[in-house]
């Protein structure tokens, strides 16, 4: 694997811009919107605590420790922290970099981790050959009665306790996928903007649906859809975990697929993978060969809710539906804090004729779902997504949207657990049902 | 590094319990700084009491062994008082977080000293009350550290400091014995007024265990406006024809040219970038009595030379106003790697004398300084907008802050309004309360503290400095 940098010699955090690392004043006005500090009140569970302790290891004050690496992946990664932050500090980037650090230095590296890690992260994420094979072979699983007859036989037991309590969460997988190479067909006067679909890993296996009201959708409002086929998992899932070189292999494979220069903006709807691919301009800051399409493509990349709003969406026509059904917002971390985008889907939802918005308490406090925070700290995710789960049931709304597949399938488990009827979608989900309803 | 004795940690394991004591280099490390610029030292351990009888043991063994304790909220303070002693024990006061009680009949609530003081605002608020000190940080502060510090906030002109509303309080002292001073009583005159020499005293003479909180019914409405000024006078001028008029506004904030632009640029709210001075103003109380004194203020500030006049038509304008205040730090903080918050304060009609100098000793010294602040009890916020790493620019800036904390006290105000002493302004401190003044303090110190554990050498040094640059 080629080094990080070509003079990279001291480690992530020491290579990183000092001012990234000194722009944290250490207020602390960040410390009430910390889930973690909030459950443990210590410090070096906080966003200034963290930050304090990557600036000791950047001055060489403090080497990387095992604690060190514990803490910095109990941190959620939700960035509560820089929403509250008055100094703008970059905790996306710090929190990426400490990762690496903790990565190259090795100081978690256990076989039992180790084999997870190559499995998931470097292999089964690398391809989306490979996930979609999984993907089948899940739904087989799942379709031929083979997981209700598991879990009712009691087989489910045999498995180890860590795996049998993460098979709930096992996404219900999408018959079909999403359909790769797809483009809109020209109609009549032909669709005035040329957008890209990021068609993402999660998204695809177990939203696909997502992916065809988001075309749907976007056609409704004049767009022409490209899902370019060559496309790979956006690397976010690699650069929150410590795997920054293939971070950027995913991201170069991805410009190359896309090709930004033609397109009016790149779409995608995942919010997680958003936050992420925003910044393949940074990723790719220092390399010549993609450098300058990266910072294109960092120019055009939108959330759809963000796109919807900015080309002025056409709003459904009233329905004459007489009961509207209670619907709360759950704000998907990577989406309003990573990035800042609330007003857009909201705007969306208040658009829908059938529906009657209710505030979720504590709507912006993360999930607990947090990339795959729910498999590495299972204790603090369950937390986080009982306090979620308690707050959905006060509003007694019926359906809950979100607009992260990571949210979503966290959000269903605990629901399925408390055999709460409750309906998770993603808000583009409900706006191609209102403009289907038009007839 | 530890610098305490292993039996003194297994002491406090057995006080506490394993997980209320912190020793690990990296937590050490997370503790070594409070919200002050620059300044840092790393402790010997942290502990976490949830309860009185914890505390008072701790202060024994501490006290019996000579070891300092430097007591802890949130660590918000920007003065540099939480920041450790070397060595030292860290009591951090965020465990004993319980409002233990809210009385609407006698507007009082009774709390531990590690409650945050919005969430105190907010337990009040569905009582029709609220608590009125408001500092920037109350989403995190502690109230213990905000009577420690006697916090102010925005809203100081109409309704004063962190004193103004503690009734009574529970200390408990270095020696464990357990202090109570004052009464739920509006007026208690029995003994010597001992509650208030707590009140500001940094944690150099006790921990504050418990406070009994005054209360104050909710105003039914407020009117938020905007002014803009062509020149500070003008903008002070303002300021103090609205007092003479008999208006007491709950907000009477202002923003400099430097502030003005910052927050523009990062909030763009459609502020003229030609503006030298903005007020924002509030008025809270009676609708009737809001409306008719909002009308006053408007025509006051035309009357002295505003630009420009916005009166919030609703409540989402208001925000919005507002938000040219509330961004003001926010907006400053991230111009400059290092931002230094300092609060010199003066007597309202010395304020645009004060802020006039500000700007020329910036330009002195080559410096670059915002400043914001509560107009209404002259209480300045000039911010250094700095990098630490600049040896020679950090040079710069403290000549700088010295020449305003001078001219400061030449305007018969002080150099710190709210923020307290601590480390940072420790060597200005007899500047203000001179040689008799540190002499009392000393001996107050000695009274609580005889062994001196107590934040040692915050606020002032029990003895005398040796290069004798305490004395001006
Ligand atoms: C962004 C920002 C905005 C701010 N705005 C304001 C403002 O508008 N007005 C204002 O006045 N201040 C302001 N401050 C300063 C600071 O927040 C206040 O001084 C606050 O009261 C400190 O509370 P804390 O819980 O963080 O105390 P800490 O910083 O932890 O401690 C402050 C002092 O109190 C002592 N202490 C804490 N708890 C106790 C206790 N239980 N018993 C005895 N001593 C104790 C400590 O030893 C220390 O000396 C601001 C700070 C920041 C970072
Ligand atoms: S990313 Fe989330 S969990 Fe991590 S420090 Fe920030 S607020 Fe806390
Ligand atoms: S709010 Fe920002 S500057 Fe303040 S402590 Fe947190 S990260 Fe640092």
């Amino acid at each position: 694997m080629p080094a990080h940098h070509p003079i990279m010699s001291r480690g992530f955090l020491h290579d990183l811009d000092y001012s990234v690392v000194q722009q944290c004043m250490h207020c602390g006005l960040c410390l009430p919107t910390c889930p973690t500090y909030d459950a443990t009140q210590r410090e070096a569970a906080s966003p200034r605590g963290r930050i304090a302790l990557m600036r000791a290891v950047a001055d060489n004050k403090l080497e990387v420790t095992r604690v060190f690496g514990e803490e910095m992946y109990f941190c959620l990664g939700c960035l509560a922290c820089e929403t509250a932050c008055p100094a703008g500090v970059d905790y996306a980037h710090l929190f990426d970099m400490a990762r690496a650090e903790v990565e190259r230095v090795g100081v978690l590296a256990r076989p039992k981790r180790n084999l997870i890690r190559q499995v998931t992260v470097r292999w089964l994420f690398l391809s989306r050959g490979r996930l979609r094979w999984l993907g089948r072979a899940m739904r087989l699983y799942q379709k031929s009665g083979l997981q209700t007859l598991a879990r009712r036989s009691g087989l489910m037991r045999l498995l180890p306790k860590r795996l049998r309590e993460l098979e709930p969460l096992t996404p219900a997988i999408s018959d079909r996928f999403t359909p790769l190479g797809y483009q809109t067909a020209r109609a009549g006067e032909g669709p005035q903007r040329k957008v890209g679909l990021v068609a993402g890993c999660v998204q695809d296996i177990a939203f696909a649906d997502i992916n065809r009201d988001t075309v749907e959708v976007l056609e409704q409002n004049g767009c022409g859809v490209v899902i370019p086929p060559l496309q790979e998992c956006c690397g976010s899932l690699h650069g929150h975990n410590g795997e920054w070189e293939l971070a950027r292999a995913l991201a170069r494979k991805n410009l190359d697929a896309f090709g930004a220069e033609n397109l009016d903006a790149v779409i995608i709807n995942a919010a997680g993978c958003g936050s992420h691919i925003r910044h393949y301009d940074r990723l790719l800051a220092d390399d010549p060969g993609y450098a300058e399409r990266a910072r294109i493509w960092s120019a055009k990349v939108r959330d759809i809710s963000e796109y919807l709003v900015e080309i002025g969406f056409r709003k459904p026509t009233p329905s004459s539906r007489p009961t509207k059904t209670r619907l709360a917002y759950h704000e998907a971390c990577h989406l309003v804090h990573g990035q800042k985008i609330s007003r857009q889907p909201r705007a969306i939802l208040a658009s829908l004729p059938d529906y009657e918005i209710v505030e979720l308490p504590e709507a912006t406090w993360c999930c607990g779902s947090a990339g795959i925070y729910n498999i590495t700290q299972p204790e603090m995710s369950a937390q986080l997504l009982e306090r979620k789960i308690r707050h959905v049931v006060s509003t007694g709304a019926t359906t809950l949207a979100t607009a992260n597949p990571g949210c979503a399938l966290q959000i269903i488990t605990g629901l399925r657990l408390r055999g709460m009827a409750v309906r998770v979608a993603h808000p583009v989900t409900l706006l191609a049902e209102a403009y289907r309803a038009e007839g | 590094m530890n610098a305490i004795d292993p039996t003194h940690i297994s002491r406090l394991v057995r006080l506490l319990g394993a997980d209320r004591v912190l020793t690990r280099q990296e937590d050490l490390i997370t503790y070594s700084f409070d919200g002050t610029p620059i300044l840092n030292e790393m402790p010997g351990c942290i502990v976490f009491p949830d309860s009185v009888p914890q505390i008072s043991d701790i202060l024994k063994l501490a006290d019996h062994h000579r070891m300092p304790i430097v007591t802890r909220g949130s660590g918000t303070g920007l003065s540099g008082g939480a920041i450790p002693v070397p060595g030292c024990i860290v009591l951090c006061m965020v465990r004993m977080d319980r409002i233990l009680r809210i009385d609407p009949a006698n507007l009082t609530a009774l709390v531990e000293p590690g409650v945050i003081t919005a969430k105190l605002d907010e337990a009040a608020l569905p009582h029709g009350l609220f608590y009125p000190p408001d500092p920037g940080s109350m989403r995190i502060s502690t109230i213990g550290g905000n009577v420690a510090n006697n916090s102010g906030g925005l809203r100081g002109l109409k309704y004063g400091v962190t004193r103004d509303y503690v009734m009574a309080l529970e200390v408990a002292l270095p020696n464990g014995d357990i202090l109570r001073t004052g009464t739920a009583c509006v007026k208690d005159v029995a003994g010597y007024n001992l509650k208030d020499i707590f009140i500001g005293s940094e944690g150099t003479l006790g921990v504050i265990t418990r406070v009994l909180l005054r209360l104050t019914p909710k105003p039914r409405a407020k009117k938020t406006l905007l002014a803009t000024f062509a020149s500070t006078s003008a903008a002070a001028e303002t300021v103090s024809a609205i007092v003479a008029a008999h208006i007491i506004p709950c907000t009477l904030e202002f923003l400099d040219r430097t502030t003005i632009r910052c927050v523009e640029e990062y909030a763009k709210i459609g502020l003229p970038l030609d503006a030298e001075a903005l007020l924002l103003m509030e008025t809270d109380g009676h609708p009737a009595v809001v409306e008719e004194e909002s009308a006053m203020m408007s025509g006051i500030a035309r009357e002295h030379g505003a630009v420009e006049v916005t009166i919030a038509k609703s409540d989402e304008e208001a925000v919005r106003l507002a938000a040219a205040r509330r961004t003001a730090f926010s907006a400053l903080a991230r111009v400059a790697p290092t931002t230094i918050l300092e609060d010199a304060t003066v007597p309202r009609s010395h304020l645009a004398e004060m802020i006039n100098f500000i700007q020329q000793t910036a330009e002195k010294f080559k410096v670059r300084i915002g400043t914001f602040g509560h107009m209404g009890d002259g209480n300045l916020h000039p911010t250094f907008l700095t990098d630490e790493r600049n040896h020679d620019e950090i040079h710069r800036v403290e000549q700088a802050f010295t020449e305003i904390f001078e001219k400061a006290v030449a305007l018969e105000g002080t150099i710190t309004g709210e923020h307290g002493v601590g480390l940072a302004k420790k060597k200005f401190l007899p500047m203000v309360i001179g040689p008799v003044g540190l002499e009392v303090h000393r001996r107050l110190k000695q009274v609580f503290d005889p062994n001196g554990i107590m934040n040692p050498g915050k606020m002032f040094d029990e003895q005398e400095g040796r290069d004798g640059a305490e004395r001006k």
